[in-house]
Protein backbone atom coordinates (compact mmCIF):
# COMPACT_ATOMS: atom_id res chain seq x y z
CA UNK A 1 0.00 0.00 0.00
CA UNK A 2 1.06 3.75 -0.59
CA UNK A 3 1.54 6.12 2.17
CA UNK A 4 2.51 9.97 1.34
CA UNK A 5 5.14 11.40 3.72
CA UNK A 6 5.54 15.33 3.99
CA UNK A 7 8.58 16.87 5.21
CA UNK A 8 9.55 19.86 6.89
CA UNK A 9 12.32 22.42 8.21
CA UNK A 10 15.08 20.32 8.59
CA UNK A 11 13.83 17.20 7.12
CA UNK A 12 12.69 19.01 4.26
CA UNK A 13 16.45 20.24 3.61
CA UNK A 14 17.78 17.29 4.72
CA UNK A 15 15.71 15.17 1.80
CA UNK A 16 16.08 17.81 -0.68
CA UNK A 17 12.51 17.95 -1.41
CA UNK A 18 8.80 18.03 0.61
CA UNK A 19 7.07 14.59 -0.10
CA UNK A 20 7.77 11.23 -1.05
CA UNK A 21 4.94 8.40 -1.61
CA UNK A 22 6.06 5.12 -0.58
CA UNK A 23 5.22 2.10 -0.94
CA UNK A 24 5.17 0.04 2.68
CA UNK A 25 3.87 -3.27 3.91
CA UNK A 26 0.39 -4.24 5.45
CA UNK A 27 1.05 -3.76 9.42
CA UNK A 28 3.86 -1.08 8.78
CA UNK A 29 4.24 1.51 11.94
CA UNK A 30 5.13 4.66 12.01
CA UNK A 31 8.76 3.94 13.40
CA UNK A 32 9.79 1.19 10.43
CA UNK A 33 8.47 3.44 8.02
CA UNK A 34 11.06 6.06 9.57
CA UNK A 35 13.79 3.31 9.41
CA UNK A 36 13.31 2.48 5.42
CA UNK A 37 13.27 6.49 5.09
CA UNK A 38 16.58 6.93 6.82
CA UNK A 39 17.73 4.16 4.77
CA UNK A 40 16.48 5.96 1.33
CA UNK A 41 17.63 9.15 2.53
CA UNK A 42 20.99 8.65 4.39
CA UNK A 43 21.22 12.33 5.75
CA UNK A 44 17.86 11.61 7.87
CA UNK A 45 19.79 8.99 10.08
CA UNK A 46 20.40 10.08 13.63
CA UNK A 47 17.25 11.73 14.13
CA UNK A 48 15.14 9.43 15.47
CA UNK A 49 15.19 10.09 19.37
CA UNK A 50 13.87 13.77 19.25
CA UNK A 51 10.75 13.33 16.51
CA UNK A 52 7.31 13.59 17.15
CA UNK A 53 4.97 11.47 14.61
CA UNK A 54 1.75 12.71 12.74
CA UNK A 55 -0.25 11.02 10.85
CA UNK A 56 -3.39 12.73 8.90
CA UNK A 57 -2.27 15.37 10.65
CA UNK A 58 -2.93 14.18 14.68
CA UNK A 59 -0.28 13.18 16.94
CA UNK A 60 0.49 9.58 17.05
CA UNK A 61 2.73 6.98 18.79
CA UNK A 62 5.24 5.43 17.35
CA UNK A 63 3.81 2.01 17.05
CA UNK A 64 0.60 3.45 15.44
CA UNK A 65 0.34 1.12 12.20
CA UNK A 66 -0.28 2.72 8.79
CA UNK A 67 -3.40 2.53 6.53
CA UNK A 68 -3.17 3.21 2.60
CA UNK A 69 -3.04 6.88 1.69
CA UNK A 70 -2.44 8.28 5.47
CA UNK A 71 -0.62 11.47 5.18
CA UNK A 72 2.65 11.19 7.28
CA UNK A 73 4.78 13.91 9.07
CA UNK A 74 7.99 13.14 11.17
CA UNK A 75 8.03 16.62 13.22
CA UNK A 76 11.21 17.75 14.80
CA UNK A 77 11.61 19.87 17.93
CA UNK A 78 8.89 23.01 17.03
CA UNK A 79 10.01 26.66 17.69
CA UNK A 80 7.42 28.51 16.36
CA UNK A 81 6.47 31.55 18.58
CA UNK B 1 -9.66 32.38 13.90
CA UNK B 2 -7.06 30.67 14.14
CA UNK B 3 -4.62 30.69 10.91
CA UNK B 4 -1.07 30.30 9.32
CA UNK B 5 -0.48 33.28 7.03
CA UNK B 6 2.24 34.43 4.33
CA UNK B 7 1.07 37.94 4.90
CA UNK B 8 2.23 40.09 7.44
CA UNK B 9 0.22 40.48 10.51
CA UNK B 10 -2.45 43.00 10.92
CA UNK B 11 -3.32 42.93 15.14
CA UNK B 12 -6.13 44.92 14.33
CA UNK B 13 -7.76 42.49 12.38
CA UNK B 14 -7.44 39.97 15.45
CA UNK B 15 -8.68 42.58 17.46
CA UNK B 16 -11.89 43.18 15.35
CA UNK B 17 -12.26 39.34 15.75
CA UNK B 18 -12.51 38.83 19.17
CA UNK B 19 -14.18 42.00 20.31
CA UNK B 20 -17.53 41.28 22.19
CA UNK B 21 -20.55 43.16 23.76
CA UNK B 22 -19.69 41.12 26.53
CA UNK B 23 -16.38 41.46 26.74
CA UNK B 24 -14.97 43.97 29.07
CA UNK B 25 -10.89 43.23 28.45
CA UNK B 26 -9.36 42.68 25.10
CA UNK B 27 -5.28 41.41 25.98
CA UNK B 28 -3.49 40.66 22.66
CA UNK B 29 0.62 39.24 22.70
CA UNK B 30 2.94 39.86 19.55
CA UNK B 31 5.67 37.53 19.06
CA UNK B 32 8.48 40.12 17.51
CA UNK B 33 12.10 38.94 15.59
CA UNK B 34 14.72 40.24 17.90
CA UNK B 35 18.20 41.01 16.15
CA UNK B 36 20.28 39.10 18.82
CA UNK B 37 19.86 35.67 19.96
CA UNK B 38 22.40 33.33 22.58
CA UNK B 39 25.38 35.76 21.44
CA UNK B 40 24.72 35.74 17.53
CA UNK B 41 23.69 38.24 15.19
CA UNK B 42 20.12 37.91 13.46
CA UNK B 43 19.44 38.66 10.28
CA UNK B 44 16.09 37.20 10.10
CA UNK B 45 13.71 34.39 11.11
CA UNK B 46 12.21 31.76 8.45
CA UNK B 47 9.69 30.02 9.81
CA UNK B 48 8.24 26.65 8.13
CA UNK B 49 4.62 25.22 8.78
CA UNK B 50 3.04 22.15 8.30
CA UNK B 51 -0.08 24.30 7.53
CA UNK B 52 -3.25 22.23 7.62
CA UNK B 53 -2.01 20.71 11.33
CA UNK B 54 -0.94 23.98 13.03
CA UNK B 55 -3.96 25.66 12.43
CA UNK B 56 -6.02 22.35 13.92
CA UNK B 57 -3.46 22.32 16.87
CA UNK B 58 -3.95 26.61 17.39
CA UNK B 59 -7.76 26.15 17.48
CA UNK B 60 -7.33 22.99 19.94
CA UNK B 61 -5.37 25.60 21.92
CA UNK B 62 -7.94 27.50 21.77
CA UNK B 63 -10.45 25.24 22.70
CA UNK B 64 -8.42 24.00 25.96
CA UNK B 65 -8.39 28.07 26.82
CA UNK B 66 -12.26 28.09 26.84
CA UNK B 67 -12.45 25.17 29.33
CA UNK B 68 -9.73 26.60 31.42
CA UNK B 69 -10.86 30.02 31.52
CA UNK B 70 -14.03 32.02 31.43
CA UNK B 71 -13.25 33.73 27.67
CA UNK B 72 -15.45 35.07 25.17
CA UNK B 73 -13.43 34.70 21.97
CA UNK B 74 -9.78 33.93 20.76
CA UNK B 75 -7.70 34.41 17.70
CA UNK B 76 -4.12 33.26 16.77
CA UNK B 77 -2.01 34.29 13.32
CA UNK B 78 0.96 32.84 12.66
CA UNK B 79 3.39 33.87 10.09
CA UNK B 80 5.16 31.27 7.40
CA UNK B 81 8.27 32.65 5.27
CA UNK B 82 10.88 34.95 6.36
CA UNK B 83 10.51 37.28 8.72
CA UNK B 84 12.44 40.56 9.23
CA UNK B 85 14.21 42.32 12.66
CA UNK B 86 10.98 43.77 14.40
CA UNK B 87 8.25 42.16 12.52
CA UNK B 88 6.02 40.15 13.46
CA UNK B 89 5.89 36.29 13.74
CA UNK B 90 2.63 35.32 15.87
CA UNK B 91 -0.43 37.74 16.98
CA UNK B 92 -2.81 36.40 19.33
CA UNK B 93 -5.95 38.47 21.09
CA UNK B 94 -8.32 37.01 23.77
CA UNK B 95 -11.38 38.76 25.02
CA UNK B 96 -13.33 38.04 28.24
CA UNK B 97 -15.67 39.75 31.02
CA UNK B 98 -12.86 39.81 33.05
CA UNK B 99 -8.98 40.93 32.02
CA UNK B 100 -7.55 37.99 34.64
CA UNK B 101 -8.90 35.15 32.35
CA UNK B 102 -7.90 37.25 29.55
CA UNK B 103 -4.14 37.19 30.55
CA UNK B 104 -4.04 34.20 31.36
CA UNK B 105 -5.45 32.50 28.43
CA UNK B 106 -3.20 34.67 26.45
CA UNK B 107 -0.18 33.51 27.95
CA UNK B 108 -1.01 30.04 27.83
CA UNK B 109 -2.05 30.23 24.49
CA UNK B 110 1.60 31.66 23.61
CA UNK B 111 3.37 28.83 25.64
CA UNK B 112 1.45 26.18 24.44
CA UNK B 113 2.28 27.74 20.34
CA UNK B 114 5.90 26.56 21.14
CA UNK B 115 5.41 23.42 22.41
CA UNK B 116 3.01 21.42 20.08
CA UNK B 117 2.58 23.46 16.91
CA UNK B 118 4.41 22.24 13.97
CA UNK B 119 5.91 25.44 13.02
CA UNK B 120 9.19 25.95 13.13
CA UNK B 121 11.89 28.45 12.67
CA UNK B 122 15.32 28.59 11.30
CA UNK B 123 17.35 31.68 12.55
CA UNK B 124 19.76 33.29 9.71
CA UNK B 125 22.12 35.00 11.56
CA UNK B 126 26.13 36.55 10.52
CA UNK B 127 28.16 33.72 9.53
CA UNK B 128 25.16 30.96 9.24
CA UNK B 129 21.90 29.64 9.99
CA UNK B 130 19.97 26.94 12.56
CA UNK B 131 17.03 25.37 12.72
CA UNK B 132 15.70 26.20 16.77
CA UNK B 133 15.32 23.57 18.73
CA UNK B 134 17.64 21.26 16.36
CA UNK B 135 20.80 22.73 17.30
CA UNK B 136 21.23 20.88 20.99
CA UNK B 137 20.51 17.76 22.88
CA UNK B 138 20.27 14.58 20.07
CA UNK B 139 20.27 16.44 16.90
CA UNK B 140 20.13 15.16 13.19
CA UNK B 141 23.38 13.93 12.34
CA UNK B 142 25.36 16.75 10.85
CA UNK B 143 26.78 17.09 7.52
CA UNK B 144 26.17 13.48 6.23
Amino acid sequence: MKVKVKFFAILRERVGKGEVVKEVDEGCTVKELWATLQKDHPKLAGAQTRLLYAVNQDYVSGDHVLKERDEVVFVPPVSGG
Amino acid sequence: MFRVSRESLNLQELVDFVTDPEAGAIVTFIGTTRNNNEGRRVIALDYDAYAEMAEKELSRIGAQAEQRWKIRRMAIVHRVGPVQITQSSVAIAVSAAHRADAFEACRFAIEEIKKTVPIWKKEVFEGGEVWIGTQSGQPLSPGK
